[in-house]
């Protein structure tokens, strides 16, 4: 086949990028060759775009195993244990198929995990919708929902957290993120450089069939009115294979046959090799006649861009591999010898007996062009002044309206879809500020939550990057967690253009200043660009998922009031700022004005100050402060509880709705029993951590100043219902 | 005791019943791959939670026709008791060890939350540590827990005491509000004819312990351990 402009075009290579091709081989690519060039050189794979940004985060420090890389970030968490952990998005094929689009990317991401030898034990996800009353809305709720429980349910690992937004920038391009966290033993992590010249290339999983190709390449593009067309490019999930595939893995790398092992995700065959061979140093010879195939007559080009699912390839020791085969056939998956590694740094691909490709491996993997996208400075958006928002003359009234409106009322019609007790570890199951999973066998338990606030990064990307890891801080922080590492999966709009990539610039300023500050450094993630429909970008997404440790179950903190005549305290300092605040957007109407501005000290002196009085029994609840304010806050804690509360507010409190509503950082609020009140207001003093007296738990409702401006009953109502009234239509 | 917990390709709860079995017996159970033919001897026999061949045909008809099956029929049959939860309760009435079938929930989403269960049979093997008519609360998470039997069959198992547990309100009334998956007479497990064989959708193992949230599951390990121990 002649490679013309048109078919480069279709492959998503630019003019420049085929004459780069044309020179570095000297010759014309034949079609397979151009195939495995577009899949080593999208966008998805290549980070093309990112890659000068993603240099700049921080990823290092004494707690990190293994950074950016590998399939997942690894973390030491004592005991010769380690976390490993990942987000990815599968953004387009959930917009496109949302069932098997969400359920394919909780798959994958949950095969980044066992690929470095660990067992998944916690599902995440961070999800945005349109508005919800986009008609394409609910159809997507309801089967990203049913993929990813689909999906996480069958095999058996518990889907823990995560968040839901809802906004009219993502109607037309919704976002899935998943995230999965594994523990392994220290020394059994496995990587994906190969090593050793002969060595068998091992396949294993599911058969190769036609779905997916160019997957990768569709998540490297915009969407326009033909997307729709784009239904076969999206891969069909097998989790039971998935099940079969993770245990007989887990197996196998309890012995030492695996030199390197990689999941087939994006770009499937192709990737995998490239990445093993290029990290090693070495060549790599692939014979397609040996890869199982779901049916006959595919060619070399779909064999090596197919994203079929539930697949690995490994790098044996030749000795071991007879034992290895027995362990895949035994749980009845194909395993086959597809290759072997040779020293010429050369990919090379054999098919019906013919070289069909000969391309030279530094430049697949190495090579790909690096772009300094041009970008434009987000401009500062203005303070608003809570002056300048109405006041409400009923709170609770607008306290029942927030609570039940999609912003922040309950997500159980979601998560009790996903199973979240299975492998018996669940210690805080969803609806509190971070998930905590035992880790198996012990007293220790990890915590782990997912967090951005997407409408302060469109306002300023840096102050959204910022606080969407202090965010996760406080999330860990209020269970009791010490914060240990992060990893961010980066959705945005198309970065050639240059208030786009501005925002990713900021977002990563942000995000990079937020993770020194807390020492939560970035050791994986994912970065997912042309998020646009017909020119309308998302707004600027950059999810974070994070993980803590808890030394001890025995000292950790919930959300839920636990004690009539308990004492509330507020942690942290209120100047009741109003703008990108729930209550601006949905109650005052404005979308204008500057996100709160985080403090990172005054997050780091407060968390470390909350999370010290947890793990000292010192607290019998806690809860950050974040979307609506403080008295929406206190509300979740007393519906978690049922137990009401009374609340006086402090003589300098200012105006009533920015104390009440305003989204000021830095803050949590604490229940202490009335012993151990003064002792701990002493010790925040001390700490020059802000400390003020609200109020005392009890009741049935919700008492500001004298007057119950709400019953639980009622809050409870509305905060449970709005989901599966707009679920039912 | 000795307990075998039998483990199918795509079982997910066997690791979870397992951790049960040994807090309340001390020993660990011996896990036995489906395809084998034949069981050790033992005292105990668990058909464990999760999604058997993935649950694509039917769930639990699959599994239901392993070659480990004829095995344990051939032990439930001479009276080693044998417990199926959610999976292996489908796996049960699939394999007929049980009347009836779990269809899938009438709201036809999977559901995963801490339901009430009324004990209506504490004279078992199984539930002899909780009291008759007591209200425990235990999770369900399941797709197809909708148990269905044809009108001769409810009236044997009702007139019979095999119906061993009822969905509930927290106060123990018994009606279609505390009914999570349109279960005929709400019911969420039931007993075999001699009594030695208990399918239920519910997961006791799950809530063994007050640091996962609760401890409702725990009596039916300890009974099983205890009965057993004094065998």
């Amino acid at each position: 086949m002649k490679i013309t402009p048109e078919i480069v075009a279709e492959h998503g290579l630019k003019p420049d990028e085929y004459a780069n091709i044309l020179r570095v081989l000297n010759r014309e690519p034949n079609i397979t060759e151009l195939g495995i060039f577009s899949a080593m050189w999208n966008e998805h794979c290549s980070y093309k775009s990112s890659r000068v940004w993603l240099r700049t985060m921080p990823t290092t420090g004494p707690q990190v195993v293994c950074g950016p890389g590998e399939n997942a970030g690894v973390v030491d968490i004592g005991d010769g244990q380690v976390a490993i952990f990942k987000m990815e998005s599968h953004n387009h094929p959930s917009f496109i198929e949302p069932y098997q689009g969400a359920a394919t990317g909780v798959g994958g991401i949950m095969r980044d995990v066992f690929t470095m030898g660990a067992r998944p034990v916690a599902n995440l996800n961070a999800l945005r919708f349109g508005a919800p009353d986009n008609p394409k809305t609910r159809h997507l709720v309801s089967g990203v929902v049913a993929g990813i429980g689909g999906y996480g349910n069958c095999i058996g690992v518990p889907t823990v957290g995560g968040e839901v937004n809802f906004d009219p920038g993502y109607n037309g391009n919704i976002l899935v993120n998943a995230m999965c966290v594994g523990i392994a033993d220290a020394d059994k992590v496995f990587y994906s450089t190969a090593s050793g010249v002969g060595n068998p290339v091992v396949y294993v999983g599911s058969k190769t069939g036609r779905d997916g190709i160019h997957g990768a390449s569709m998540a490297s593009a915009e969407f326009d009115e033909n997307s729709e067309e784009k239904r076969p490019t999206v891969q069909v999930g097998d989790p039971f294979t998935e099940k079969l595939l993770l245990e007989a893995c887990l197996e196998l790398m309890a012995g030492d046959a695996v030199i390197a092992i990689q999941d087939m995700g994006a770009a499937g065959l192709t990737c995998s090799a490239v990445e093993m061979a290029s990290k090693g140093g070495l060549g790599l010879l692939l014979d397609l006649d040996k890869v199982p195939c779901r049916e006959p007559g595919m060619t070399a080009y779909e064999m090596m861009l197919s994203e079929s699912q539930e697949r690995m390839l490994m790098v044996l020791h030749p000795e071991r591999t007879e034992a290895a085969r027995a362990i895949f056939e035994r749980w009845e998956l194909d395993f086959a010898i597809v290759g072997e590694t040779t020293d010429t740094g050369r990919f090379i691909v054999c098919h019906k007996g013919e070289q069909v490709a000969d391309l030279p491996v530094d430049v697949l993997a190495e090579q790909a062009p690096v772009y300094q996208r041009p970008w434009t400075p987000t401009p500062p958006a203005p303070y608003l002044s809570a002056k300048d928002v109405p006041d409400t003359d009923d709170p609770g009234a607008t306290l029942g309206r927030l609570m039940g409106g999609p912003h922040l009322a309950s997500r159980r019609w979601i998560w009790e879809q996903y199973d979240h007790m299975v492998m018996g570890d669940t210690i805080q199951r969803p609806g509190g500020d971070a998930a905590v999973v035992r880790v198996h066998n012990s007293r220790k338990a990890i915590a782990a939550t997912t967090d951005v606030t997407p409408r302060y990064c469109t306002a300023s990307p840096i102050e959204g990057g910022r606080q969407a890891i202090a965010e996760a801080f406080r999330n860990l922080s209020a269970v009791g967690a010490k914060p240990l590492a992060t990893t961010d999966c980066l959705n945005f709009g198309n970065p050639e253009r240059p208030e786009i990539m501005g925002q990713f610039v900021g977002c990563i300023q942000g995000i990079s200043e937020a993770c020194i500050a807390l020492d939560m450094p970035i050791v994986s993630g994912n970065v997912s660009l042309y998020n646009e429909t017909m020119g309308a970008a998302i707004p600027p997404t950059p999810a974070i998922g994070a993980i803590g440790l808890i030394d001890d179950i025995d000292h950790m903190a919930t959300i839920a009031f636990k004690q009539d005549g308990d004492v509330i305290l507020l942690i942290g300092e209120t100047s009741g700022h109003l703008g990108q605040s729930i209550y601006a957007r949905e109650i005052a109407g404005r979308t204008d004005g500057a996100p709160p501005p985080i403090d990172l000290a005054a997050e780091r002196r407060n968390g470390d100050f909350v999370r010290m009085q947890i793990t000292s029994g010192n607290v019998t609840a806690a809860h950050d402060i974040s979307d609506g304010g403080l008295i929406v806050a206190l509300t979740e804690m007393a519906l978690a509880g049922d137990r009401g509360c009374t609340l006086s507010l402090p003589m300098n409190s200012g105006l009533r709705h920015a104390y009440l509503f305003g989204e000021d950082q830095a803050r949590y609020v604490l229940s202490v029993a009335p012993s151990k009140a003064d002792a701990l207001i002493a010790a925040a003093n001390a700490k020059q951590v802000p400390v003020t007296k609200l109020g005392m738990v009890g009741g049935r409702d919700i008492v500001l100043d004298g007057k119950a401006v709400q019953s639980l009953i009622a809050l409870r109502h509305a905060h449970e219902n709005w989901f599966p009234n707009y679920m039912e239509g | 005791m000795k307990s075998c917990v039998i483990i199918f390709p795509g079982s997910n709860c066997d690791r979870d019943v397992a951790v049960a079995l040994q807090a309340s017996s001390g020993s660990a159970p011996q896990m036995v791959w489906h395809g084998e033919t034949e069981l050790p001897k033992c005292d105990l026999i668990v058909l464990p939670g999760g999604f058997s061949h993935g649950d694509y045909l039917r769930s639990g008809a699959m599994a239901a026709r392993a070659p480990i099956m004829r095995a344990v029929a051939a032990r439930a049959n001479a009276g080693t008791p044998v417990l199926g939860l959610c999976n292996g309760f489908q796996i049960m009435t699939e394999a007929g060890l049980l009347p009836g079938a779990l269809m899938r929930n009438a709201g036809l989403k999977f559901i995963c939350r801490d339901v009430f269960l009324k004990v209506e049979n504490s004279d078992t093997l199984f539930t002899r540590l909780y009291q008759r008519g007591q209200v425990v609360r235990i999770p369900i998470s399941h797709h197809d827990g909708n148990y269905f039997a044809d009108a001769a069959t409810l009236d044997r198992l009702e007139s019979t005491g095999r119906v061993a547990f009822r969905y509930c309100t927290a106060d123990g009334v018994v009606n279609a509000a505390a009914n999570p998956n349109g279960s005929l007479n709400n019911i969420a497990g039931i007993l075999n004819e001699a009594g030695n064989v208990l399918g239920m959708m519910p997961h006791p193992e799950r809530l063994i312990a007050k640091e996962l949230g609760g401890s409702d599951g725990r009596p039916m390990f300890d009974a099983l351990a205890s009965l057993l121990q004094n065998a």
